[in-house]
């Protein structure tokens, strides 16, 4: 197991990781077919050493904080070691996020330095809102020249010369504030320290080592927990290789497997069951007597792998199909959000093992993981060594909420001890997510105790975020629940959000007000959208304060009417 | 040198074509996703099919927040 108990702090374990790894390639980037950069551990040192200095110099002491709001690319990770370097505390944003939102978690977390990629920044500098932006150092890469920043700085020429001072943290500070979800409510930034991210490295590692020669091919935003760590964290300590694509095209994606040799990579579900999609309609292309061949060849590899993964065995059987993935593809790595159990068999079977989990922000990147002993792809897996989960209240069929223990838990939410202690209770995450434990310790999900939906794309959507959009709406008042809060379900899929609207008494729903609907709905990305309304005839119950009462109306409404009563936007 | 009304027509046309549906059921304005019944992922797949009609190269930071046929169609006629 990864030794990690000598640092306290990230900063610390990648500076060590810099020097003993020095010669082996830590990054590559690439444009499309183009590759545009290859770093090794030393060159890695040396651009994010000055720029270091340069933060250093401009006043960023420790616990400081920075923001980074870029793509996936070497910048992103050279800023964080700059800001974990100097002893800083790194805010991972969320670059799909309108301008709009952006500067409001800037503002959130009081960031003092912002680390920006240029269309980013522009995007931002256009905002309505930019005027109130408090950050008081901004450095823009990749701007053309003669661009106006705004007052921002070219990351590119942010750099001093001499060594910076290398600042020594605890484990119990601060490392991270990941923001899961707030933008437009409750803002809820999940402070996460150096014990967390050194824990969770560990007990990943454990299951899922890197190793020098190892190449992640890293496509989930890196603001992500899953991409922060298997992208960046894991592989840097273990002298592994980042690969980053500028594109999420498929045809790109697909290339880089073959041309970089992938080892692992990290994928939310949409993505794979496009993989499965591409890979399906291939087959289905094949002459019956090929088709016949490759059936008995999967059939073969499901039987010798029944009880375990033997990648080699599986590439032998099965080589067009390993060749496609790059022919050293050791597992897919699914996170984020549900993924449908045949998609992972089907993987599974090809000899390509999926590594699905469970976890949340809150609880760094992972408690769960499927250790393939066997492959389950009924369940999320086991618990990660280190952690523990409860079933909270299990009804007679066992399943309840689950509640997480863990050094991975974050420490709090930030500037919000109220919600915090409703979350995090006598020393036990209560994760909102409702599940039981099988006979051979492994964890099964079974929907959700929160109003929330997690899309396929991996991003957790709160109905209180959204709803903002449909301030003003010409009616008396409305309410958006996620469909399975009303109407729970026994699984994690189908998920959608669903507005309540309660018309002015005489008040026809005419094609007017449905326009409107559809339009406000249209301002919001295509994966925060409401996908359908019903009418609800009685008025929202309310607190004292005429806050909706969510609970008790979406109780009310998912016993009085069927889910077959909402209409599709 | 196209008209964006001629451009936001040839988009129309090849998403027709490519996700089979005729073309009179589309609309510039129209949300393609919802239309369309696309994910992000195919309309990358979309958008990659486009390039190569019009001969630009597009980021996909391009895309972002993009969801009609018409926004799509500035965003290509931006780079003609």
């Amino acid at each position: 197991m990864l030794d990690l108990q000598k640092y306290s702090c990230l900063g610390a374990a990648l500076r060590d990781a810099l020097d003993r790894f020095s010669g082996e390639t830590c990054l590559i980037e690439a444009e499309r077919d183009r590759e545009k950069t290859r770093l090794t551990y030393s060159d890695f040192k040396e651009i994010s050493l000055p720029l270091a200095r340069a933060l250093e110099d401009a006043d960023f002491d420790a616990g400081d904080r920075a923001a980074i709001l870029m793509t996936n690319q070497s910048k992103w990770l050279i800023s964080a070691y700059a800001i974990f370097y100097s002893g800083g505390v790194l805010i991972p944003l969320d670059y799909k996020l309108t301008a709009a939102e952006q500067l409001q978690l800037l503002e959130h977390s009081k960031a003092k330095v912002l680390v920006v990629e240029y269309h980013l920044w522009r995007a931002i500098t256009q905002s309505p809102e930019f005027h109130n932006i408090k950050t008081k150092l901004v450095l823009v890469t990749e701007a053309p020249l003669g661009a106006d920043l705004a007052g921002g700085f070219r990351w590119e020429d942010f750099k001093r010369k001499g060594a910076p001072d290398f600042v020594m943290r605890l484990r119990e500070d601060v490392a991270c504030i990941v923001y899961s979800s707030g933008t437009g409510g409750r803002p809820k930034g999940c402070v996460l320290t150096h014990e967390n991210y050194l824990e969770q490295c560990r007990a990943l590692t454990a299951w899922y080592p890197f190793w020098p020669g190892v190449r992640y091919l890293s496509i989930l935003p890196t603001n992500h927990a899953i991409d922060f760590m298997v992208g960046f964290i894991g592989p840097f300590v273990c002298g592994a290789c980042v690969v980053h694509l500028r594109t999420l095209r498929p045809e790109f994606v697909r290339d880089a497997f073959v041309r970089y040799r992938i080892t692992y990579v990290s994928l939310v579900p949409m993505i794979v069951k496009n993989l499965e999609r591409g890979l399906r309609a291939k087959f289905d292309e094949l002459p019956p007597w090929k088709r016949a061949i490759l059936n008995r060849m999967i059939a073969l590899n499901k039987m010798l792998t029944r009880s375990r993964p033997r990648v080699k065995v599986s590439r032998t059987l099965l080589p067009q199909v390993h060749r496609a993935f790059g022919g050293e593809l050791q597992a897919l790595i699914t996170g984020g959000a549900f993924i449908e159990p045949s998609t992972m068999q089907f993987f599974y079977d090809l000899g390509i093992p999926v590594a699905n989990g469970y976890g949340l922000t809150e609880a760094g990147t992972a408690l769960t993981l499927n250790d393939l002993k066997p492959f389950r792809a009924d369940t999320v897996g086991k618990p990660l060594p280190g952690v523990e989960l409860r079933v909270l209240s299990p009804n007679d069929e066992g399943i309840g909420e689950i509640a997480a223990r863990s050094k991975t838990v974050m420490s709090h939410y930030l500037e919000d001890a109220e919600l915090t202690l409703e979350t995090i209770v006598d020393g036990w995450l209560l994760t909102g997510d409702l599940g039981r434990f099988d006979k051979s310790g492994h964890l099964q999900l079974f929907g959700r105790k929160k109003n929330m939906i997690v899309t396929e794309g991996g991003k957790n959507i709160y109905p209180e975020d959204i709803e903002t959009v449909f301030d003003g709406l010409p009616v008396k008042e409305y309410c958006v629940f996620a469909a399975n809060y009303v109407w729970p379900q026994k699984e994690m899929g189908q998920e959608m959000l669903v507005m309540a609207l309660r018309l002015e008494q005489n008040q026809r729903f005419d094609s007017a007000l449905l326009q409107e609907i559809v339009d406000r709905n249209r301002r919001l990305p295509d994966f925060k959208r409401v996908g359908g309304y019903l009418i609800w005839e009685r008025d929202f119950p309310r607190t004292a304060s005429m806050k909706i009462k969510r609970q008790a109306l979406g109780e009310e409404i998912g016993k009085a009417v069927e889910r077959g009563v909402v209409v599709g936007l | 040198m196209k008209t964006a009304d001629q451009t936001v027509d040839e988009i129309l046309n090849l998403a027709a074509a490519h996700f089979k549906v005729p073309k009179e059921k589309l609309s510039p304005d129209d949300d393609f996703f919802k239309t369309l019944a696309i994910d992000s992922l195919q309309t990358l797949d979309l958008l990659t099919k486009l390039e190569n009609h019009f001969h630009v190269e597009l980021p996909d930071y391009e895309l972002q927040g993009v969801s009609d046929f018409r926004t799509l169609a500035e965003k290509i006629q931006a780079r003609l």
